[in-house]
């Protein structure tokens, strides 16, 4: 069998009382674009979260690439990376988006992009500074390279977000609803750079509540409700046929409107 | 009303104004060095870390600034250690006292300034931080307390503008600032009321002064912020 890019065995996460992940396995391939869906509160941002351990997992395994995640049981009962190499190494393998962008306010576009090159993987400036000018070209902000992220739209900055992300070659890029926070004209711009990204062949898992993107981009869509995988299979499937009530009514609802794709 | 005894001793009062400005910024600078260590053990996710800074911090807050500065300049003779020591021809001085004094004090303040603002820095921004890879250590360096310094600068010129008025005090251990001076020439002139009101003055343009400088970093530094 083909090695998967990142694999996730028995994750189990919980805060408190309340049991939000319990018991994953999911695995993508090299090149998979798999689509997250399920009514908030299913535990879709925490099992991204859990993937590069924003959030401390109780039980599971996470392996990139063949290589495990070293993981020790904290005081608290919650795992946490055993080796601080290992993390940082993974993590700068790994591309995080946000809803919410989190650019670091400080910084010109520019230098948000080009800080983790320079100082996580000690690319020289100059390099970086290339390289950040092509991607930010890439993603349609070459004018907005001297440019503080409070001046810009929720689109813009979403998509300087990507291009932090990207500088950093990253094996894979998680996604956590990365248009929810946009306002509805602006959804199309973003979505358009990361269906590009998915047409370079770039291993992603996305959360999102954009069906038809999901369906036209996703190879596989994974239906997530209460903390387990429900349903789960291409997207022609699961959105043809769905086989679970549960993902058949949440379809209802979330297909029914239009979503906001325009190009 | 005496102007002449105003205009005679304007330079004497300028020159007190000097060591003023002098111990506020010294003390300033040193009390930002010793408090960013103490805002980041305050905020750290360990209890004993978070406690190590505590007693400092509610001694200095807690006491009043006179007797802080007597006990560095009455007190710290009293040990032998520091009499031998090759420190002592300096802190045996009013000058040094008063910096020690006014550093321990603002640091105090400082470091609770720094926490809020540390603690105010969203959390995704140092998630962004954490998912590329970058180490506890850089995140400080180049995340958590740049950010800070830029949220807590308009509460920190406020605590400097306190420390300008705090620093009269000095005077009391023979220090020839602003205040010390005003009254030594008073004990020559008897014009109280004359002297003060020069003082007063002097002490109006440090801290328009002081106030405008941090105005112009405060500008540099948060120019990233939307206008308006
Ligand atoms: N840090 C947290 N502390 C406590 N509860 C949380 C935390 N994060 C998420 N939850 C809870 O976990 C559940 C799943 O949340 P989340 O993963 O954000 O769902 P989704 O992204 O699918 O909307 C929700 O009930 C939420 O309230
Ligand atoms: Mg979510």
């Amino acid at each position: 069998m083909e090695q998967a890019a990142i694999e996730l065995r028995g994750i189990k996460k919980r805060f408190g009382e309340l049991e939000v992940i319990k018991g994953i396995d999911l695995a993508a391939r090299r090149g998979e674009v798999i689509a997250l869906i399920g009514t908030s509160g299913s535990g879709k941002s925490t099992l991204l979260r859990c993937i590069n351990l924003l959030e401390a997992p109780d039980e599971g395994e996470i392996i990139f690439d063949g290589e495990a995640l070293d993981l020790k049981r904290g005081r608290d009962g919650t795992l946490h990376a055993a080796n601080r190499e290992q993390i940082t190494r993974l993590r700068a393998g790994i591309g995080f988006v946000f809803q919410n962008f989190n650019l670091w306010p400080h910084m010109t576009v520019l230098d948000n992009v080009i800080e983790a090159p320079v100082h996580v993987l000690g690319i020289p400036r100059k390099q970086a500074l290339a390289e950040a000018e092509t991607l930010l070209e890439k993603v349609g902000l070459a004018e907005k390279q001297r440019t503080y992220p409070a001046f810009l739209s929720g689109g813009q900055q979403q998509r300087a977000a990507i291009a932090r992300t990207l500088a950093m070659h990253p094996a894979v890029i998680l996604l956590d609803e990365p248009t929810s926070a946009l306002d509805p004209e602006l959804v199309g711009e973003v979505l358009g750079v990361i269906r590009q990204l998915a047409e370079e062949g770039r291993t992603m898992l996305i959360v999102t509540h954009e069906m038809r993107f999901a369906r036209d981009v996703a190879h596989r869509v994974v239906f997530l409700h209460a903390g387990r995988i429900e349903e789960e299979g291409p997207p022609s499937r699961v959105f043809g046929n769905p086989r679970s009530e549960r993902c058949r009514a949440f379809l209802a609802t979330h297909l029914a409107e239009p979503q906001g794709e325009s190009n | 009303m005496n102007w002449q005894v105003m205009i005679d001793s304007f330079p004497a009062l300028a020159e007190g104004a000097l060591i003023t400005l002098e111990l506020v910024v010294i003390s300033g600078i040193l009390g930002v060095l010793l408090a960013v260590p103490m805002a980041m053990a305050r905020v750290s996710p360990r209890p004993w870390l978070r406690a190590l800074p505590l007693a400092h911090i509610y001694f200095f807050r807690g006491t009043p600034l006179l007797v802080q500065i007597y006990l560095v300049y009455y007190g710290l003779g009293q040990f032998e250690a520091v009499r031998d020591s090759v420190l002592w021809p300096y802190l045996r001085e009013a000058y040094w006292c008063a910096i020690i004094a006014f550093t321990l004090n603002t640091s105090a303040y400082t470091a609770e300034i720094l926490r809020g603002a540390i603690q105010s820095v969203p959390r995704g921004e140092v998630e962004a931080a954490e998912t590329v890879g970058m180490s506890p250590a850089l995140i400080w360096r180049r995340i958590r307390l740049p950010r800070a310094f830029r949220i807590a600068l308009p509460a920190y010129s406020n605590e400097v503008i306190l420390m300008l008025k705090g620093s009269a005090l000095a005077s009391t251990i023979t220090l020839m600032d602003l205040t010390g001076v005003a009254r030594t020439i008073i004990a020559r002139t008897y014009t109280p009321v004359e002297l003060f009101l020069a003082a007063g003055l002097l002490y109006v343009v440090l801290a328009f002064l002081i106030l405008g400088g941090f105005r112009l970093v405060e500008r540099r530094l948060n120019r990233h912020l939307q206008p308006g």
